[in-house]
């Protein structure tokens, strides 16, 4: 029953970030707008960190610090490693997002609109 | 009641993402992906990962909020309707 | 027709990723490599620290870290370098209706508890969640919520790039220091005390308190960058 519950929880926490990602990679491929391009690619940023996440879950689990009272809890920890990575990701996904961004600015600044189907330097 | 709460918290935030994709007003749909974050930080608190939550709530929620919000008052802030576009163009032809 | 297109793609992506992701871990852990068991093991009997996403992060893979805040550097240089123009206005807000006076007395009593909190997160990183990243983008929305509450309150950039490039240099003068004394880059050095004492884990509070300065004066220089953009 136990082991049950678990698997659907499993199956919605990745279902749910797959589905992030492909409306995040959707919004990139189809809208026209350079904004909405981004924000489709920050969406796509953060159900890859969920999926990381739960890639690292374990049944039970508790966070991989031993405060008191929590030092004989090695079993039931989670994966270290993938919260360490997903933390540097935030952090670069947020750099790229405003590099991005600041691209847009001068862009507009430029030619005057965000379409990028109108930004005919693009094209060869 | 675990589950029941990671399940409601999943199904809003793929509504959020969808609402965000699908709204012309650019304001709401930035506003629409911090509500994600925010969600999605709450997630990594109930899935034992507290430092990417604190990370999440910081970063997601006010950082690239106010940076998308600042882009959006320097250019335009409506995705132009497409659609009527080619519309017109196909009536003049 | 585009769009039709597209979501045949997605669709395939969407069934490989389903497909590779449904069969992890249905049994057990999702990889079975030990790398997780051995990670635990050393953090407890070699480091004495607590948090073991701080050990990973700082001492593990502290080569990782060095290379992403030079990231954030190069992102905060290259934000600079592609919105410069001739400063006609400078020190001109480009949010610049007036706030109220309710705003601006709240967000002035609740800047230096914001700023707190992030010294306090990223000292006590060692022992509780949080750390140099979490601190440093907390000391950040402190700075964001003056600068958006106050007209003229600035911040002098050369006294951040004072701040960034100190920290910077001394992370990796701390990881050479480890290499003369022990033969790898970032070695811990130091006695590592007793655990979940706030002065143990030898090099690891010192190196993320370097790390929490910098991520703050990056992160408070690219935010004050992006709001002094000014259409012109």
């Amino acid at each position: 029953m136990e082991n049950q519950m678990f698997e659907i929880l499993r199956y919605g926490i990745y279902g749910g970030s797959i589905s992030l990602i492909l409306i995040g990679l959707y919004a990139a491929l189809t809208k026209r707008s350079l904004i909405k391009i981004v924000i489709g690619l920050s969406i796509v940023d953060g159900g890859i960190h969920l999926l990381l996440i739960a890639i690292g879950y374990v049944k039970n689990g508790t966070a991989p610090i031993f405060s008191p009272g929590f030092e004989n809890a090695v079993d039931r920890m989670v994966d270290p490693v993938p919260q360490a990575l997903v933390l540097t990701a935030i952090v670069i996904g947020f750099a790229v997002t405003a590099v991005a961004l600041s691209l847009v600015i001068r862009l507009y600044r430029h030619h005057h609109t965000l379409e990028i189907d109108e930004i005919k330097n693009l094209k060869w | 009641m675990f589950i029941i709460l990671v399940f409601f918290l999943i199904i809003l935030m793929v509504g959020a993402a969808i609402y965000a994709i699908v709204q012309k007003d650019l304001l709401y749909a930035v506003i629409a992906t911090g509500v994600i974050s925010l969600i999605l930080s709450a997630l990594f608190l109930l899935l034992q990962a507290p430092d990417v939550a604190l990370t999440e709530a910081a970063i997601g929620v006010a950082l690239t909020t106010i940076i998308f919000i600042i882009t959006i008052r320097n250019t335009v802030r409506h995705e132009d309707d497409f659609k009527d576009r080619d519309d017109l163009k196909s009536a003049v032809k | 027709m585009k769009k039709l297109i597209v979501i045949l793609l997605l669709a395939v992506t969407g069934y490989f990723l389903v497909d590779s992701f449904m069969d992890l871990g249905r049994t057990g852990p999702v990889v079975e490599t030990g790398v997780k068991d051995f990670y635990l093991d050393k953090t407890v009997s070699e480091l004495k620290v607590a948090n073991t996403i701080t050990s990973i992060v700082v001492n593990f893979r502290g080569f990782d870290t060095l290379g992403e805040v030079t990231v954030l550097f190069l992102a905060a240089t290259a934000l600079g370098g592609i919105l410069y123009k001739r400063r006609h206005h400078v020190g001109e807000r480009s949010v610049l209706f007036p706030s109220s006076p309710i705003v601006r007395a709240g967000s002035k009593l609740l800047f230096p508890a914001i700023v707190l909190l992030g010294v306090y997160v990223f000292i006590h990183g060692h022992l509780s969640p949080g750390g140099g990243f979490q601190g440093g983008t907390i000391i950040a929305t402190g700075f964001l919520l003056m600068l958006l509450a106050y007209d003229n309150f600035s911040v002098s950039h050369n006294v951040l790039s004072f701040i960034e490039s100190f920290a910077g240099i001394f992370f990796v003068l701390f990881g050479f220091a480890g290499m003369w004394a022990g033969g790898t880059f970032l070695e811990n050095f130091l006695p590592v005390g007793t655990m979940n004492n706030l002065f143990s884990g030898g090099i690891i509070p010192i190196v993320y308190i370097l790390v929490g300065f910098k991520v703050a004066a990056e992160l408070t220089g690219l935010i004050y960058t992006v709001l002094h953009e000014k259409e012109s």
